[in-house]
């Protein structure tokens, strides 16, 4: 079933009872070409791309809780391509042009809205910083510019800039292909289009252990029995390392709680995104009218998708700062996700050193922006057996070679 | 928020305490015969158990020491406090 402008009229005669549903709840075959594990927002776009651009559709996608369940419907949605260094700006901004076209691809609107997104610096140091990176950022063709706290005010009229608080605001960057999307969608998108080409999405089915012989994966052992599998991808974003260590792998990563909240929805205030690294929160209005707000990380590690109250309080305080207009706003939810951090802030991709055993994580506090790109380099990783050119330096082996890609200005959020 | 009980000053509220990763990682005694894959493993791989795990916190707005604990992951039960093995 395709959406269209008479698709919708047709539906509205039967007052929308008879659509049929997204996707399949198929049982699970004895056997896969292709495993993929974690029916998040990349999993899922990993799975749409091998049956889509390699023809590889004996796939299945097994997900422990219920699709999209994790990170990619706890996130504060916002999708930029603004990185510092060549390796992260190829695959983020591969990643934009992938959003750029993707309701018309997947069939499903996942509303993106290129609104603008600035990086605020308040002190010396970051303008320094970001103006480096506004330079980087054109050397490597995105859109990038840098504005002055007065600039920064006609771009958006409700942050305050002046000069007498904390961390006053200097200048920020500007990247205006950047904005947000709508996260259900996204993943919604990809598994009802992946199921159409074939792929089985399990839900429910969480995996336990690994078939290992002779040194290569045979296969997962899950909840709901052993499946075998020709090649398997670990895509478990906070559960990354716990998958790792059942085939026996230690990997760079630690999980950390990470934070967001929204507000009781107000008319139309907030027309762009503004992200502040140095005093920590990132702010956008939703189309319900809700002001989306991330913080910080918990410093301790966690599996408990909880943070603490003190971290969402510190972010507060940065906000009300930046908006003074909102202080009478009332809080509606917070909520929090388990990000999987990498000591450069920079995602893993690749294989690990058991044979057919593959990992696209370490995707941390950033990782939704990346969905498409991240899927696709990944399908290709996993259909050839050999990293997709933009995933290559991003594989394991740059923590043994020292080829880091030190992203934690670019990344936004401090950890 | 946690209640943390540094070993010196008793149960205080996590905002003084800052945390510092993995315990009991040991620094190379040998630096000089290590290889890449072993620097890899000191420098940059931690442990990240969903469960009981061994961490360094140090009472940064207090005593300023730094001891270890053990936590658990999901339910931040902290079963112990300890300055030494
Ligand atoms: C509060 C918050 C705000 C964020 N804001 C942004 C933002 O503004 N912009 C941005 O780009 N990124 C943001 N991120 C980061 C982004 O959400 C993640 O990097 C990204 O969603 C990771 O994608 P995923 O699809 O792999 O993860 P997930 O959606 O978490 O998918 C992983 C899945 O694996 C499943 N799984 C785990 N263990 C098993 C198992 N044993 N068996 C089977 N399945 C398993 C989980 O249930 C989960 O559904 C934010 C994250 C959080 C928490
Ligand atoms: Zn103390």
């Amino acid at each position: 079933m395709r959406f269209s402008a008479f698709s919708l009229l047709r539906n509205a005669f039967t007052g929308h009872e008879e659509w049929p549903p997204f996707w399949r709840f198929p049982e699970p075959k004895p056997s896969y070409d292709v495993i993929v594990i974690g029916g998040g927002g990349h999993g899922l776009a990993t799975a749409y791309y091998l049956a889509k651009e390699h023809g590889i559709r004996n796939v299945a996608v097994l997900e422990r809780g219920w699709l999209g369940g994790g990170n990619t419907g706890r996130n504060t949605t916002i999708v930029r391509s603004n990185y510092l260094w060549d390796e992260s700006a190829a695959i983020y901004e591969h990643a934009l042009q992938l959003f750029e076209t993707l309701s018309e691809e997947l069939n499903l609107n996942v509303m993106l809205s290129q609104r603008g997104v600035l990086n605020l610096a308040h002190t010396p140091g970051d303008v320094r910083e970001a103006v480096r990176r506004v330079h980087a950022n054109r050397l490597n063709g995105i859109d990038a510019e840098w504005l002055d706290a007065k600039q920064v005010k006609d771009f958006c009229p409700i942050v305050n800039i002046s000069p007498d608080v904390r961390y006053p605001v200097l200048g920020a960057t500007l990247q205006r292909r950047a904005g947000v999307a709508r996260h259900d969608a996204v993943a919604w998108g990809y598994a009802r289009a992946a199921d159409a080409l074939g792929v089985d999405i399990i839900q429910g089915c969480e995996v336990t252990g690994f078939d290992i012989a002779g040194g290569r994966v045979r296969g997962v052992q899950t909840s709901k029995g052993t499946i075998g599998a020709g090649r398997v991808g670990i895509v478990a974003a906070g559960h990354n390392s716990v998958l790792a260590a059942m085939a026996g792998v230690r990997l760079p990563l630690q999980s950390h709680p990470l934070q967001a909240l929204v507000s009781e929805p107000v008319k139309p205030v907030h027309n762009c995104v503004v992200m502040s690294n140095a005093v920590h929160v990132y702010v956008s209005q939703s189309d319900k009218g809700e002001l989306v707000m991330g913080a910080g990380i918990d410093g301790y590690n966690s599996y408990a998708q909880r943070g603490s109250f003190h971290v969402i309080e510190h972010q507060m305080a940065a906000c009300l700062e930046l908006f003074p207009i909102f202080s009478r706003l009332r809080m509606m939810r917070s909520w929090g996700g388990i990000v999987d951090v990498c000591p450069d802030a920079s995602p893993i991709i690749g294989a690990l050193p058991v044979q057919d055993l593959y990992i696209n994580g370490g995707w941390g506090t950033g990782g939704f922006k990346a969905t498409p790109g991240s899927g696709h380099v990944f399908a290709w990783t996993l259909a050839k057996g050999e990293a997709h050119p933009l995933a290559k330096p991003f594989a394991l082996e740059r923590f043994t070679t020292g080829a880091l890609i030190d992203e934690h200005g670019a990344a936004a959020v401090a950890h | 928020m946690l209640l943390i009980r540094c070993p010196w000053c008793g149960p205080r509220d996590e905002t003084e305490f800052r945390c510092g990763g993995e315990a009991h990682v040991a620094r190379p005694p040998d630096p000089q015969a290590l290889d890449d894959a072993a620097w890899a493993e000191y420098v940059f791989i931690r442990s990240n158990p969903k469960g009981w795990f061994r961490e360094r916190w140090v009472h940064a707005a207090g005593c300023r020491r730094w001891f270890n604990a053990e936590r658990h992951t999901v339910t931040h039960e902290i079963r112990r406090t300890y300055s030494k093995e």
